[in-house]
Formats: C-alpha cells, sequence, structure tokens
C-alpha cells in the first residue's frame, strides 16, 4: 500500500470506516506514518485541553426560568411558513401575471376579430415569455456578477455574496412557479432549463455569506461547468425573439417547441 | 452524540411526548426539553463561540426558536439533534454578524480570557506549574483560540460537531447545508489548517517539557 494522505490519516483519527483496515495494518508496519498520526494526535490532543466550563447542575432550570417569559409569543403555525414576505411576494407576482393574462386574453378577444388575432391561450403564452425573460434576464446578471466576483485585495480571507444569495434566494421562488408552469405547458426544454437554473440558485442561496476565495472559486467552477449562463442566454434570447415576433406565437404542439425539447 | 444519563430510546420516547404536549398547549411540557437538553446545547455553544456570555445566549435563542418552530419539527426526529441544528445555526450567524462588527471597530480578533474561569492546560498533569512552563500553557492556549478564530465559521462548526461533539457526517452537513463528501473536506480542511498553526507551538512545548524532565 502507498503512504496514506494526511487526509486519510485525519480521517483515520476521527474514526472514518473508509479503508479502515487496510490503514490500521499499514499503520502498524509504517514507522514514518505513524508518527506522522502521532503529530496530528497532538495538535488535537493539545486542542482537547481547551475545556468548556461547567454551567453547573441547575443549568436547564435557569434556561427555562430565562425563557419562560419570552415563550408567550404564538408558535408558528405550519401554514405561516407560507405567508412569509418573500413566498407572499412570489405568489403575488405569478397571480398578477394570471390576472394580467387572463385580461390580455379577454381584451384581445373583444377586439382582433381578424385572421391574425391572438387566442387567450397564445396571450397566456406571451405573457409568460415576457415573464420569464425577465426572470432569466434578472438570473443572468446575477450569475455574471458572481461569475465575476473577486476579493477586492490581494491576500483578503473572506468574500461577502451576501447581496447575490438575497438575489438568489428572491430568484429562486419564481423560478420554481416558472418551472411548474412550464412543465403544465409541456415546455420540457424550458422547464429543464429552469431546473438546472434552480439548482445553481439553490447552490448560491445555501451557500455561506462570505466565503473564502478558494470557496468562490468552488461556486464559480460549478456555475461554469453546468454551462448555465450559455443555456440561460440561449433560451432567453429565444424567448426574446417570440416576444418581439410580429406573427402569432406558436401553437402548443409547435415544431420549434419540440425541437428545444429533443436538443 | 450526547453524553445521556437515561438511555438514548427512553430520552427520545420522553421527548416525543413532551413535544406533544407542548404542540397540544401545555407550554409547561416544554420545560422538560429544555432541562434535558440545556448542557449539551451550552457545550455546543461554547465551543463554537469561545466564550460563556454569548454561549449561554445563544442556548436561550435556541430554544426559544425551537419552541416557536416546533410544530415544523417531525415526529420520528431526535429533538436533541433538531435543537443542536438550530443552535449552531444561530451560532453561525451570531458569529459572522460579531466578525464583521469587529472588522468594522478594527478591533483584535483574540480575546484569550473572557469566559475562561481557569486555565485548562493548568489541569495537564504531566507539569508542575513552573513559571516558565505556565507561560507557555498560556501561550499555547491563546495560539489555539487565534487557531480557532482563524477557522471559517464552516470549519468551526465542522470541527467542533465532529471532534468534539462526536456528530456524524450527515448530520454535519444538514447543519452547513451541504452534502456528506463537502462535509468530509471541510474537517479535513479544518484539522490541516489547526495542525499547520499549532503544530511548531505543541512541538516546542514537547520538547521544553523534554528538557525540562532531563534537567
Amino acid at each position: 500500500m502507498k503512504h496514506p494522505t494526511e487526509e486519510d490519516l485525519i480521517g483515520y483519527h476521527e474514526g472514518e470506516g473508509l479503508r479502515r483496515d487496510e490503514l490500521t495494518t499499514h499503520l502498524a508496519g509504517c514507522e514514518e506514518c505513524r508518527a506522522e498520526l502521532q503529530r496530528i494526535e497532538a495538535v488535537l490532543k493539545a486542542l482537547d485541553t481547551l475545556s468548556v466550563p461547567d454551567p453547573g447542575e441547575d443549568y436547564g432550570r435557569r434556561v427555562w426560568q430565562q425563557i419562560a417569559p419570552r415563550l408567550s409569543e404564538k408558535r408558528t403555525r405550519w401554514w405561516e411558513s407560507w405567508i412569509e414576505p418573500r413566498r407572499l411576494a412570489a405568489f403575488g407576482a405569478v397571480a398578477a401575471l394570471i390576472i394580467a393574462a387572463f385580461l390580455a386574453g379577454r381584451f384581445t378577444k373583444r377586439r382582433d376579430t381578424g385572421p391574425e388575432a391572438l387566442s387567450p391561450v397564445q396571450v397566456r403564452e406571451r405573457v409568460l415569455v415576457v415573464a420569464v425573460g425577465d426572470h432569466l434576464g434578472k438570473s443572468e446578471m446575477m450569475l455574471v456578477e458572481l461569475s465575476n466576483a473577486e476579493p477586492l485585495q490581494a491576500g483578503q480571507k473572506e468574500v461577502n455574496i451576501s447581496a447575490e444569495q438575497r438575489r438568489a434566494e428572491d430568484l429562486l421562488e419564481e423560478n420554481r412557479l416558472y418551472r411548474q408552469t412550464a412543465l403544465q405547458d409541456g415546455d420540457a426544454g424550458l422547464a429543464s432549463v429552469l431546473d438546472e437554473l434552480e439548482r445553481v440558485l439553490l447552490d448560491v442561496a445555501h451557500s455561506p455569506q462570505e466565503v473564502t476565495p478558494a470557496q468562490l472559486e468552488a461556486i464559480q467552477e460549478r456555475i461554469a461547468a453546468r454551462g448555465i449562463l450559455f443555456k440561460v442566454r440561449v433560451v432567453g434570447k429565444e424567448l426574446q425573439q417570440k416576444q418581439e415576433a410580429p406573427k402569432p406565437l406558436p401553437a402548443p404542439n409547435d415544431p420549434t417547441k419540440k425541437e428545444r425539447n429533443k436538443a | 452524540m450526547m453524553q445521556m444519563k437515561e438511555s438514548a430510546e427512553s430520552v427520545r420516547e420522553s421527548d416525543a411526548i413532551a413535544v406533544e404536549r407542548t404542540l397540544a398547549g401545555d407550554r409547561d411540557a416544554f420545560r422538560v426539553l429544555v432541562e434535558r437538553h440545556s448542557q449539551n446545547v451550552f457545550r455546543l455553544s461554547y465551543r463554537l463561540v469561545g466564550n460563556r456570555h454569548d454561549a449561554e445566549e445563544v442556548v436561550q435563542e435556541a430554544f426559544l426558536r425551537a419552541y416557536q418552530k416546533l410544530s415544523q419539527f417531525e415526529a420520528r426526529s431526535n429533538f436533541g439533534t433538531w435543537v443542536y441544528r438550530i443552535a449552531a445555526n444561530y451560532a453561525i450567524d451570531r458569529m459572522r454578524k460579531q466578525r464583521k462588527e469587529e472588522a468594522r471597530r478594527e478591533m483584535p480578533i483574540v480575546n484569550t480570557n473572557e469566559g475562561i474561569e481557569q486555565d485548562p492546560l493548568s489541569t495537564i498533569a504531566d507539569a508542575a506549574p513552573t513559571p516558565e512552563r505556565l507561560t507557555q500553557s498560556i501561550e499555547l492556549r491563546k495560539k489555539m483560540q487565534e487557531a480557532l478564530d482563524a477557522l471559517t465559521h464552516a470549519e468551526r462548526t465542522a470541527f467542533v460537531m465532529r471532534h468534539w461533539e462526536g456528530c456524524g457526517i450527515e448530520e454535519i452537513a444538514a447543519v452547513l447545508e451541504s452534502n456528506s463528501n463537502a462535509t468530509k473536506n471541510t474537517v479535513f480542511r479544518a484539522v490541516q489548517k489547526l495542525r499547520r498553526m499549532l503544530e511548531p507551538f505543541v512541538e516546542t512545548r514537547k520538547q521544553a517539557q523534554a528538557m525540562g524532565t532531563e534537567s
């Protein structure tokens, strides 16, 4: 067996099961690795001397006394999480979209009587195209900023990405709703891109607010590896073309959608 | 994970009953949970935030949040682990805010004496407290505190939960909202950094002790 790495030895010390028997056998016969493990253990043993003060036998009772008067506030019920401001905003946006689509549909029906008139379904699609296009534009902007983010000064330990995180959180709610709508409309291609975008947004939203340059680089690599920026741009462009097209939107079973789904 | 006098199964059952009763409106049932888990949550919090005052605030806030979110607690889960997670998350947020404030005030990061009631290294049985040894002990303790403070929040949390609290990788991953492999890497990075920062001092101390024994 080759000499174990420092990572292997730390894992071994922390009780990791992977290759444990193999490592035990190796350590028994390799003085160099045993010494290396002992050096790691010496540091950890020294750290173990940083003791925790005993809060006292009655600590639990004291904590209860301190918090009991503050427990009168009502507990959050399961449905209350649904009325968080952020969620409400996303639902509001989609509700506004549906109402706009509905009204636009009715309006169009009354005025346009010629052969080029848009059906309510097409109007709804068009409104969605505009909204999703806008969402993709905002997502693209956030991803570009994050991809180009770097420490302000050389040697800076942490980079603050909290602004991008907040935007990712907001975009996440919208993205879920658009993805579901795309799926319902049978636009698997758009749904797939939105699904990938959702993973990236989740990744960003769940990253620490302050990341080390290495962590930032890892996030940027993950964004690059998925090619999400390219996909968002392509779909965004496609949606923009649809918006600008003078002719009515293609029917739900139109060949370009099928083509994208296939791709 | 946690040292408990009662068996893990009976604690879990009793916790589940207390949770049920609290949800049914019996506020005092929550007291059982607070009294049972406070010590463990304090230990974790102290190791994360590094001083007693902040640790006590983390404990209180963790139980308040647990109470408010109790309806989101899944009955089959372990209350101890759940409140642990709430405490760790709150401690991480708190440390972030403090670090930002410290950076603004340009205060020194290290605070070596706060909250430590006695020099833990003075309890090591291998050495008589000669002035030299005491100085080295204080110096090493300072370095250890500095090394822990130099870790990122995720690294410190991962190290504390894994090394001192004996938590499983999955459990730590849930707190860090990460996956198992990334969490294992975080633990590794933490130990590696601590080693780089402390090994020279640990070695010096060992050599000094050896020389002291010889003389």
